[in-house]
């Protein structure tokens, strides 16, 4: 608990300091608050268009949920399929590092060309780049079992299924939410690039990269900057709510789970 | 426990194992083991030991000659075997109880019988007081307590153990070796014990087979005479030291080959 403390106050104390760097910046070089507002007006920003910041937030956290779900069913899925035999693996995986590789602002235009613009377009650009992260853990996870636990259900004439459910998958549950974890980073920035391009397009109506796009066309530096800051704290509550569930469903048995405050 | 000479556990006649084209693991291996023997296997690395016990598994076929578990195949003797492996491979997620009753669990008995089955192991094998715990809180000795009282769950009359007790310290590994003969006294299960120490050969058997390496063969064999029930007390008997001395002479013997 102390030692929780006294991390809080350190992370405070770095925070105040970057405040202080920033407005002393303004001061020295007299920066126009075009170019860079004030952490005061960025604050009074956040004030005044609460609403419409929260507005963006919810839509950008939907759509990055959404498409994180998707990759983590689909992801399950094509891993339960590669497990099942090498041969499948060496034809099929180096198509999901295409899915790696694949930049997204290339296909944006071409989904929004496809399904118009909208959350469900943003969504989908999400799901695509989450996806390979969870396929890579979870398949990783299914496949390295101790061979003596397999010689152990073997020696008690366990079935396919029994083998499958009893330890492939409860064996990969770790790496499973090892690659959530690397999926959730990724899911939000592909929700917010995807929005640079797919975003709604009715004003007031669009998430945190929308909204981004928009206030720098206006020059609405200082509303620009609360957008990057809600986008900051959309990342991080994904990461934690992640880890959380991570801890929630591995610390009783398995040894590296950490709980939320140990990063 | 007299062994009945008529009912051979195991029959391995000129058996052979090589894995691809490499050379023989296993040479021409002829051995017969009797309901109620407690036979361990001793030898230097690589002399195939544990091979033989992969064999009378079924988990890997010979290369030639024909092995019998009670009058089956391999494959199909496993509803009679049991097998206990170096580690102690427990499933991290379940707990104590849940990993002693896997096997049940597997084999499809009913939870009810399932549940007096592993409660009666758990007394018996001491683990009460954590039965609801998680692997990863206990110790190594305790582990393999766990992994010995899932084996005997579905009480086998064939248990296959490859160096169990390897990994322990040895006061552990003496402690285990008392319960397991005292296990065997209430359970009477044939026993093929793999093993590198000569003293826990001594302790536990009622024949000991040594095995020399490149390729791995029988070289010698010798009957453990000594009284039972075995306890801790035994070890410090003159007899019991000549018999390491003799084993000693003949691991020695199987290497200088």
């Amino acid at each position: 608990m102390r030692r929780r403390l006294i991390v809080a106050a350190n992370a405070l104390a770095v925070f105040a300091a970057l405040l202080l760097v920033w407005q002393l910046i303004l001061w020295i070089f007299r920066v126009p608050p075009y170019m860079l507002p004030s952490p005061w007006a960025v604050a009074k920003a956040v004030a005044a268009r609460f609403p419409s910041l929260l507005h963006s937030f919810a839509i950008t956290a939907e759509e990055a949920v959404g498409g994180l779900i998707l990759s983590v069913i689909a992801g399950v899925g094509i891993a339960l399929i590669f497990a099942q035999s090498r041969w499948v693996r060496r034809m099929l995986y180096p198509w999901t590092l295409l899915l790696q590789t694949v930049p997204i602002v290339a296909i944006a235009p071409l989904i929004l060309m496809w399904m118009g613009a909208g959350i469900l377009s943003v969504t989908l650009i999400a799901f695509i780049i989450s996806l390979a992260p969870i396929i890579a853990n979870t398949t990783q996870g299914l496949i390295s079992v101790d061979e003596n636990l397999v010689n152990l259900f073997l020696m008690h004439n366990a079935s396919p299924a029994q083998l499958l459910l009893k330890l492939r998958l409860p064996n990969s549950v770790p790496s499973l939410f090892v690659g959530i974890r690397i999926a959730s980073g990724i899911a939000v920035i592909g929700a917010i690039t995807g929005e640079l391009y797919a975003g709604s397009s009715s004003v007031g109506q669009g998430g945190l990269g929308y909204s981004i796009l928009y206030a720098s066309s206006q020059l609405q530096t200082d509303y620009l900057f609360a957008l990057v800051l809600a986008a900051t704290v959309l990342g991080f509550s994904f990461l934690f709510v992640v880890m959380f569930l991570e801890w929630y469903f591995l610390h009783k048995w398995h040894e590296s789970a950490r709980g939320p405050e140990a990063e | 426990m007299s062994p009945d000479l008529a009912a051979p556990m195991i029959d391995i006649a000129d058996v052979t194992k090589r894995y691809g084209n490499s050379p023989a693991v296993l040479d021409s291996i002829d051995l017969y083991i009797l309901k109620d023997e407690f036979v361990t296997l001793i030898g230097p690395s690589g002399c195939g030991k544990s091979t033989v016990l992969k064999l009378i598994s079924g988990l890997t076929p010979p290369s030639g000659g024909s092995i019998r578990v009670d009058g089956m195949t391999p494959a199909n003797g496993r509803e009679i075997v049991s097998y206990i492996f170096q580690d102690a491979t427990l499933l991290p997620w379940r707990t104590v109880r849940e990993n002693v009753g896997l096997g049940l669990e597997l084999e499809g008995v009913p939870r009810d019988r399932r549940e007096e089955n592993t409660s009666t192991l758990l007394e018996l094998v001491g683990l009460v007081h954590v039965a609801d715990a998680y692997p990863r809180v206990l110790s190594g000795g305790m582990k393999m307590r766990v992994s010995i009282a899932r084996a005997l769950a579905t009480s086998p009359r064939l248990l296959l153990m490859d160096e169990p007790f390897a990994a322990l310290d040895e006061m552990s590994r003496d402690r285990l070796n008392e319960e397991l003969l005292r296990l065997r006294a209430e359970q009477n299960w044939t026993g093929v014990f793999v093993t590198h120490s000569v003293a826990e050969a001594v302790f536990l058997s009622t024949r000991i087979v040594v095995l020399a390496p490149n390729p791995g063969r029988i070289c010698a064999e010798m009957p453990v005479g000594l009284p039972w029930p075995r306890t801790a007390a035994l070890r410090e008997t003159p007899e019991f030291e000549a018999l390491v001395v003799q084993v000693s002479h003949a691991l020695r013997g199987a290497l200088s080959r």
